[in-house]
């Protein structure tokens, strides 16, 4: 493969990586997430139902860790390159594009402080963790509910800003009125997944 | 024009000047291309009594300045030298007339051709930079002309080659100020998605064709 094509599919497995599986994933998460809203016992048992999956530490490290890993640090190096101009160029695309990279700085630092404080913090007796009450006691801090809802939000504009792109880097929508149509779908995913999260994450509050 | 005739600074002293660039006058050259009260546009269509009072004149900045409100557009040359934007028909026999192009192809090249090379496209992509070697909107465009042509359609792998590298297709951010700062009301952002496609198509057929 040349340099050139190098660069040309490293770029595309990071447009690619954003919807699948790490897209997949955080639509996922937020969906069984949900069960908070009924009580911590039914919250444990799907917490338990999922550890108990077969080969669920490859799945880990194949489906979430690594394409996470990539995306993400390959995500600040492009998002380098980029000198946004949104006072002098008004526009809601133009509009989009920053917010595109700046949710992405954010969702950065929200990941590894999410990690950090519910996967790799009680990493040897994972199994037997009460994570539903973990998650109780460490929300009580107003400041980290809030990092949660901006944290929540940048990742389901994200993604939903992400499918916009993902469909003209690909070759999905290319002319004006097709890409249009996809702000319809990609408004629809933003709005159904921060429900979903919002919901969620209020129920480890109530 | 009435100004640079008997230029004068603020005090009332003589001075050179203002160097600029400027030909047709009618949008049409692409040489006049500066930021009109922050609006990267064409000076010669920018009518002064639509502006608002004091109208400030700054060159553009994704170019080194040569002088004043002249700039150095060689790089956007030589992105179209790295595309090779031309119909390849040199020989040393005559090589007889090409395909014929159907009606429609034919009108939709056109409003492709219009381009003037201005840099306004540039002048407003936030990937066109310092940090970056993204060869802006431009370029891309003319890749979709030329691939569309019938003659020059047989360049079209080299092209797509060449829009691949660093610095080309994929370093485009999808902000879309481009199609709304060309004068010539190119749809670039058309343009850019369609090389998006070609090149989509032309990276699986090299990957599981060779």
């Amino acid at each position: 493969m040349t340099f050139e094509e190098r660069h040309f599919w490293l770029r595309r497995l990071h447009s690619l990586s954003g919807i699948v599986p790490i897209g997949g994933y955080l639509a996922f998460h937020l969906y069984e997430n949900y069960t908070a809203t009924r009580g911590g016992e039914a919250y444990n048992r799907m917490v338990r139902n999922l550890q108990e999956t077969p080969f669920a530490i490859f799945l880990e490290i194949g489906i979430i860790i690594v394409p996470l890993l990539f995306h993400g640090v390959y995500g600040l190096f492009v998002t380098g390159t980029a000198r946004p101009n949104v006072t002098s160029n008004r526009y809601v695309r133009n509009w989009m594009y920053f917010l595109q990279r700046a949710t992405g700085v954010i969702l950065f630092a929200f990941v590894i402080f999410h990690l950090w404080t519910t996967r790799l913090v009680n990493i040897r007796d994972h199994e037997s963790v009460d994570l539903f009450r973990l998650m109780q006691e460490s929300l009580q801090s107003r400041w980290i509910y809030a990092f949660y809802i901006v944290g929540i939000l940048s990742a389901t504009f994200h993604l939903a800003n992400g499918i916009w792109s993902f469909s003209i880097v690909w070759g999905l929508t290319v002319g004006p009125r097709a890409q249009r149509r996809m702000i319809w779908v990609s408004a629809a995913v933003f709005l159904i997944l921060s429900f979903i999260g919002i919901r969620s994450i209020q129920a480890f509050r109530a | 024009m009435e100004v640079a005739k008997d230029p004068k600074t603020r005090d009332g002293r003589r001075t050179s000047p203002v160097v600029y660039d400027r030909a047709c006058l009618e949008e049409v050259c692409g040489s006049c291309a500066m930021r009109v009260n922050g609006v990267a546009r064409m000076a010669c269509t920018a009518l002064i009594d639509s502006l608002a009072q004091p109208v400030k004149l700054e060159p553009l900045a994704k170019f080194p300045v040569v002088r004043d409100l002249s700039v150095d557009r060689s790089s956007m040359f030589e992105s179209l030298k790295r595309v090779k934007a031309w119909v390849p028909i040199d020989g040393t026999y005559d090589l007889g007339p090409g395909p014929r192009m159907a009606e429609s192809e034919r009108a939709y090249a056109y409003e492709l051709s219009k381009c003037i090379t201005c840099g306004n496209c540039l002048e407003v992509c936030p990937q066109v930079n310092d940090r970056s070697s993204f060869m802006g909107a431009a370029p891309i465009s003319q890749v979709a002309l030329f691939n569309r042509h019938p003659t020059g359609r047989m360049l079209a792998a080299e092209r797509l080659d060449a829009l691949m590298g660093e610095g080309g297709l994929d370093e485009c951010g999808n902000a879309q100020n481009c199609v709304r700062a060309c004068p010539k009301s190119i749809p670039l952002t058309t343009s850019i998605a369609e090389m998006f496609r070609a090149t989509t198509a032309h990276g699986f057929r090299k990957l599981f064709g060779s």
